[in-house]
């Protein structure tokens, strides 16, 4: 099993389009920081034949340190989600995409 | 944001590429980390997160209306376990923490 990096991210794009490395670098971080900053602000991010980015709000809890068994409050916080698309599902699992309809932009 | 709002607003902050080459590039990422699930890889983007498959076994599942069982069978699901620095901006405002200079921080193209 490999590890895909930014690396290689960019090389697909430096081959899929027509724009140097350096570019290619910097339009992945322009994506990557652009869906970064709409979670930062609560939003949610559908990308179709994907999947979904969502912020979910957690209450307060008290949970528990496992090595000491000592209660520790978990205050509120913001967690991020994602839900995976059913071709995403599909493909991941070998099967054909085939019929499942690109789940469209609208919520 | 839908995917077509996030290639108009990456179109509005790069003038100089058009709306479809700007397209491509949405398109590749996404399918570049489709296909290395799909061959068993984990993607991993430091900062932002990490996607990895999880396979889960096979097991008696249950027709909720009628309760009869059914087999499920073995199927591997993809995963998302996001970035430290992600975790921590999306949680920033209900801690009130404010994280100075915490944008993905990746040193300017090495």
């Amino acid at each position: 099993m490999t590890t895909v990096t930014r690396a290689q991210l960019v090389e697909h794009i430096y081959s899929q389009v027509g724009l140097s490395r350096h570019e290619s670098a910097d339009l992945l971080e322009s994506v990557l920081e652009m869906i970064v900053s709409r979670l930062e602000q609560g939003e949610t991010v559908k990308l179709s034949g994907f999947g979904t980015f969502s912020v979910r709000q957690k209450g307060r809890r008290v949970g528990r340190n496992p090595k000491t068994g000592i209660e520790v409050p978990i205050l509120p916080r913001s967690v991020l989600v994602f839900r995976p698309s059913q071709i995403l599902r599909a493909e991941v699992n070998g099967e054909s995409t085939e019929g499942l309809a690109t789940e469209s932009d609208e919520s | 944001m839908t995917k077509s709002e996030l290639i108009s607003a990456l179109s509005a902050a790069h003038p100089h590429l058009n709306a479809r080459d700007v397209e491509l590039i949405v398109q590749t990422i996404l399918t570049e980390i489709s296909t290395a699930l799909s061959r068993g890889d984990r993607v991993e983007i430091r900062g932002f997160g990490a996607f990895v498959v999880k396979k889960r076994d096979a097991r008696q599942g249950r027709n909720p209306r009628t309760g009869s069982t059914v087999a499920v069978s073995e199927k591997t699901i993809p995963f998302f376990k996001a970035g430290k620095e992600l975790r921590e901006r999306v949680n920033a405002q209900v801690s009130g923490a404010h994280l100075p200079g915490t944008h993905l921080s990746r040193s300017k193209r090495g």
